[in-house]
This record gives structure tokens, C-alpha cells and sequence, in this order.
């Protein structure tokens, strides 16, 4: 729009919002410079000396490894059950009308909405009134609760911009239901289902409050990071160990986001 | 000759709703045939009935002498053009005409191959590698249509296909495909609320009102013979006679019809006739239309070119050959 480019906004306005952007992401920048300072007990500032000796240590340190393993396998468990689940929740929601879609539909989304302490005290007492050990089943479980709504949403989404006759179209040309889901559904809605297991990764990756209600023993990486910052020695671990989970968590959800703009042009052109 | 596709006795029901109910047909093999009735009337559930992605409730469906009922429409060697060409956009056009082939294991170059002929035979020849989206609505359909024909199908169903396109584009449509059909000798079942493309493409009519077929016939007899006051209506334009007004001329206490332009009209109101007065006039080109009001009687008469037209509000006597006026089956 051109007339909107001619017509600069205010200096104030322009000064506040790269105040506001500052606010949002120099603390950021902070943590990435404490991965680098040479004083292990305290952050101090500024920092008073420059060190990638923590690069090495956190290499060295087998609770690290332990903590990420564990979380990289959470994530990848409980994105494969919300793809699973999600995909064939909003099917069932897009494609046909039955009694109490509408309220499936909201049901589905709920765990999303919900503070995610509820979530952790419901299946924490759920867990021990069923009797099941806490272990890495019901960490998986509880990240699934959210995950599915992140693939659910994404689905959906696509679902009902997809023409509903191409799926009777290609069972009327001679395919049945599972040559019409490998030729016909899956690519429709693969970037869709791409999108939303990656953002459900990002999400189950660095979850805290469910996952302190649903473990026992087992420490993911977020958890293994708050309990590092009450300990006193080789803190800067922490930070280096923080700036990758920053990368890790946002390069997906960039993907995420140009897969899924892409996705609207594609699906837009069907008709 | 076993027919095409036979219903015996077909309905199927939603619920209360009675999409189709207790319909009775037989399509011939080689027939153009149209199913014609406004929208709710049951004519798309029977195209649907025919393709496999609706089950009767009750009744059965006969395709070429087989039984249908419960064979999922990818058993069935039928395929269908659907109303808003459902092509698959993130196909090219040769992979979504080829998309019937390559289900059922052909190879590449030879389903490619088939494809590229049926893509000619729609006019479309080198538009194999454009998406669906680059296409314009005409291009579409025809693509849609070349999709289904490479499957060489018994029965070719068509869904409203001309409903999107506009009016230029659909005659030239209408002509090619009349055209096509005859030379494939395909069976064709054509679903339109459009009377005109009916009547003018169609063998054989049938007209569908309330999941029930109301008249099964030649354009001819549906125009001409209208079995009752539903039809003459639907079809259109022909003039609906109450009993009253049929007993007077012909005897019998029935629904009657009469077309516009075996009315004639005339200026001198003395003698024999039906005394009426011009309401409006619609200039048709070949012949000018008049609205006539006889004595809340509401009639239609067409008045050739050349002869004198009276002016609106003009008395007249009309007159018609007592053996044109058509006495519907319809109980008074």
C-alpha cells in the first residue's frame, strides 16, 4: 500500500516501539553474553572477562546430555501423538457434522487455555488416583495434552479451506481411503501438519510447569536449567546451555511460520 | 438392451427428510439424459446414489445389470464431474487427468501418454504443466472432463457443470459436449435446474419435485405434454388452464396447458374467443410476448413479427385449436 508507506509515522511513535522491541529482547542478549563471562558464582556486570571455556565444560557435563536426551525424546514422542491424534480430531470435526462437534472442538482446544498448573495438578492427581508411577510415559502424556491442540489448530485450519470434493473425487476416480490420504489429504495438509509438529515440538521442549507435576525422577532441560541457577558453581553452563535452547526452539518456529504463510497461497490457488 | 443405470423402487432418506423416495428409472446405454427439478428436488442424491458416495435406504440400483448397492464408488466404472471441478491443486493438469490411471498402477509414460489425448480431446492440448489455480473457469471444467473420460467410464455423471461459467461460455459448452457425447457414445446423466440446458441437450428428461420424479420423456413431450401443473410450470412459459376453464373447451373437468404461441390473438372482439386485456408487451426478437389478464385469468401469447401488436391495455379475443390445448394427468 503506497500511501501508507509516503505518510512516516510520528518520531515518538517510532522511538516507543523500538523501545518496546528493545525491552522484549535485549535480556535476551544478556543471557548470550553470560555464556561468555569469565565469573562462575554471580552474574556480574559487566562481566569481567571473556572465556568459550563454558562451551567445553557444558560439552563435558553428562547431566547435560541426560537432560537433553530426555527432553529431544519427550518432544519428539509427544509431537508424533499429537500428529496422530490432531490430524484425525480435526478430520473428524472438519469433514463431518455429528451431535456435540462444536463442543469436541472447544474441548480439544481447552488444554491450551488452560494455566498449565491445572492441567499439571488434574493429571497429577488423575495419575496417582489410577495408581501409575510417575516416569517418562506420563511426562509424554502431559505435553501431549497441549500438543495435539498446537497440530489440531493447524489441521483444522487447512481442513476447511480443502475442498471436501476432492477427497469424493478421488474415490470416484478409482482410489480408495488410503491412496486418497497418501495422494490426495497428506499433501494438502502435509505443510499444515509440518507447521504444527514443529511449533508443538518448540512448545513441549521447553515446558516447565506440567512437566514438574508429571515426572519423577527424570529431569528435562528446562527443569535441569532451574535447578542450576540455585547452584552456585559453573553458572555460566546454564547460559550456554540457555542460548541453545533459544536456537533450537526458534528455528523451527520460523520455519513454522514461513511453511505455514506459504501453505495459505497454496491452498488459496485450489479453487 | 440391459439399461445403463436402473432404479427399483430407490429412496434414500435423512431422517425425516426424503431426498429420494420410491424413484422408478431407466437410463438407456448411450443416453444424454438430463435430470432436471430446483434445488432440494432430489436430482443431485441421485447422481450421488449413482456414483457410490450415497447408499439407499431402501431399494435398489442397477449399473450396466449389476447390483450397486454397498460397492464403494472406487468399484464402480462410473466417474463423475463435479460442480466445482474438485481438481487437485497441488497436481499440474496431466498429473490430475492422469490421477484415475495412476491409482490403478499405470505407468508413467502411458498414463501421461492417455492423459495428453484426453487432454486434446477437450481443446486443451500442451496444457499438461499448468496448476489447476492458473487455469480459468471454462479451462477447468474442461479439464475436469478429460480427468473422468481417460477412465473410459460406462457412465459419465455431470453435477451442475455449467452452473459457474457464464452465459457465452456455457452455450459453447453445451454444444461441445452434446457433440463429445455422441462421439463417445458414453451414457451421459446430466444434473440442471436450468430448464433450457435441459430440454436442449437432453434425449430424455426427467423431472425431479420433492425426491420423486414427476415426468421421465422426450424434451418434446416434456414441453409440449406437461403431466401436471408442477411441470408446465417448471419447465416454464407454457400457459397452466384451471378445470373450470378446460371444461368449457374441451369437456373434461382437468388440469389443461397451452402454449404461448398456439394462442392467437386477435383485435375484433366480436365473434367466438376468450375476451382479454393486454397487461404488458416483451419484445423478443422473433416475436414480441403478451402478458394477458382473462378475467384473472393470467395468459401468455406470442405474436409473430410482422403482425400488428396491440398496445397495452387493448382488448382482444384469443382463440387456439381446441385439440393443442393439452389435458394434464394431474386430477383436478
Amino acid at each position: 500500500m503506497r500511501s501508507d508507506r509516503s505518510q512516516s509515522a510520528p518520531l515518538g511513535i517510532k522511538i516507543a516501539a523500538a523501545a518496546g522491541l528493545a525491552f522484549l529482547h535485549l535480556p535476551i542478549l544478556l543471557i548470550f553474553v553470560y555464556a561468555f563471562t569469565t565469573e562462575e558464582k554471580s552474574y556480574q556486570w559487566p562481566p569481567p572477562g571473556l572465556t568459550t571455556q563454558w562451551f567445553a565444560a557444558t560439552w563435558a557435563r553428562p547431566d547435560v546430555w541426560q537432560a537433553l536426551g530426555l527432553s529431544v525424546q519427550v518432544a519428539a514422542i509427544s509431537t508424533a501423538i499429537a500428529l496422530v491424534l490432531g490430524t484425525l480430531c480435526a478430520a473428524a470435526v472438519s469433514q463431518t457434522r455429528f451431535f456435540g462437534r462444536e463442543a469436541i472442538s472447544l474441548l480439544v482446544i481447552l488444554p491450551i487455555a488452560l494455566p498449565g498448573i491445572i492441567t499439571g495438578i488434574a493429571l497429577r492427581s488423575a495419575f496417582s488416583l489410577a495408581e501409575i508411577p510417575f516416569s517418562f510415559w506420563t511426562i509424554v502424556l502431559g505435553h501431549a495434552t497441549f500438543c495435539v491442540v498446537v497440530v489440531y489448530n493447524n489441521a483444522v485450519a487447512r481442513f476447511r479451506r480443502t475442498s471436501g470434493s476432492l477427497i469424493e473425487a478421488s474415490m470416484d476416480l478409482g482410489a480408495d481411503g488410503f491412496q486418497t490420504f497418501r495422494h490426495v489429504i497428506l499433501p494438502n495438509i502435509g505443510t499444515a501438519l509440518l507447521a504444527g509438529g514443529m511449533l508443538a515440538f518448540a512448545l513441549s521442549f521447553d515446558e516447565v510447569i506440567v512437566t514438574t507435576f508429571t515426572a519423577g525422577q527424570q529431569q528435562t532441560l528446562p527443569i535441569w536449567m532451574l535447578e542450576e541457577l540455585v547452584r552456585p558453581r559453573q553458572r555460566p553452563v546454564t547460559n550456554v546451555v540457555a542460548m541453545v535452547v533459544v536456537l533450537a526452539t526458534l528455528l523451527p518456529i520460523l520455519a513454522a511460520y514461513y511453511l505455514t504463510r506459504e501453505g495459505d497461497q497454496i491452498a488459496g490457488a485450489g479453487k | 438392451m440391459t439399461p445403463a443405470v436402473a432404479f427399483q423402487k430407490t429412496s434414500r432418506h435423512f431422517g425425516a427428510v426424503r431426498a429420494v423416495d420410491a424413484v422408478d428409472l431407466e437410463i438407456q446405454q448411450g443416453e444424454f439424459f438430463a435430470m432436471l427439478g430446483p434445488s432440494g428436488s432430489g436430482k443431485t442424491t441421485c447422481l450421488r446414489l449413482i456414483a457410490g458416495f450415497e447408499q439407499p435406504t431402501s431399494g435398489s440400483i442397477s449399473i450396466f445389470g449389476e447390483r450397486a448397492e454397498g460397492v464403494p464408488p472406487y468399484r464402480r466404472n462410473v466417474n463423475t464431474v463435479f460442480q466445482d471441478y474438485a481438481l487437485f491443486p497441488h497436481l499440474n493438469v496431466l498429473d490430475n487427468v492422469a490421477y484415475g490411471l495412476m491409482v490403478k498402477g499405470i505407468n508413467r509414460d502411458e498414463r501421461h501418454r492417455a492423459a495428453e489425448d484426453a487432454l486434446k480431446l477437450v481443446q486443451l492440448p500442451g496444457y499438461g504443466g499448468r496448476k489447476p489455480g492458473q487455469l480459468s473457469g471454462g479451462q477447468r471444467q474442461r479439464v475436469a472432463l478429460a480427468r473422468a473420460l481417460v477412465n473410459k467410464p460406462k457412465v459419465l455423471l455431470l453435477d451442475e457443470p455449467l452452473g459457474a461459467l457464464d452465459l457465452k461460455l456455457r452455450e459453447s459448452m453445451q454444444e461441445e459436449l452434446k457433440q463429445l457425447q455422441k462421439a463417445l457414445g458414453i451414457t451421459f446423466v446430466f444434473v440442471t435446474h436450468d430448464q433450457g440446458e435441459a430440454l436442449s441437450m437432453a434425449d430424455r428428461v426427467a423431472v425431479f419435485n420433492d425426491g420423486r420424479i414427476k415426468q421421465v420423456g422426450a424434451p418434446e413431450d416434456i414441453y409440449q405434454r406437461p403431466a401436471s401443473r408442477f411441470v408446465a410450470d417448471f419447465v416454464g412459459s407454457s400457459n397452466v388452464l384451471p378445470p373450470d376453464f378446460v371444461q368449457r373447451y374441451a369437456g373434461e373437468r382437468r388440469w389443461g396447458s397451452l402454449r404461448p404461441e398456439q394462442i392467437r390473438v386477435r383485435r375484433d372482439t366480436s365473434g367466438d374467443g376468450v375476451a382479454a386485456r393486454v397487461v404488458s408487451r416483451h419484445y423478443l426478437g422473433a416475436a414480441t410476448k403478451l402478458s394477458l389478464d382473462a378475467d384473472g385469468l393470467k395468459l401468455h401469447a406470442t405474436v409473430p413479427s410482422g403482425t400488428a401488436v396491440p398496445e397495452d391495455g387493448a382488448h382482444v379475443m384469443l382463440t387456439f385449436n381446441r385439440d393443442q390445448l393439452h389435458l394434464m394427468e394431474e386430477q383436478a
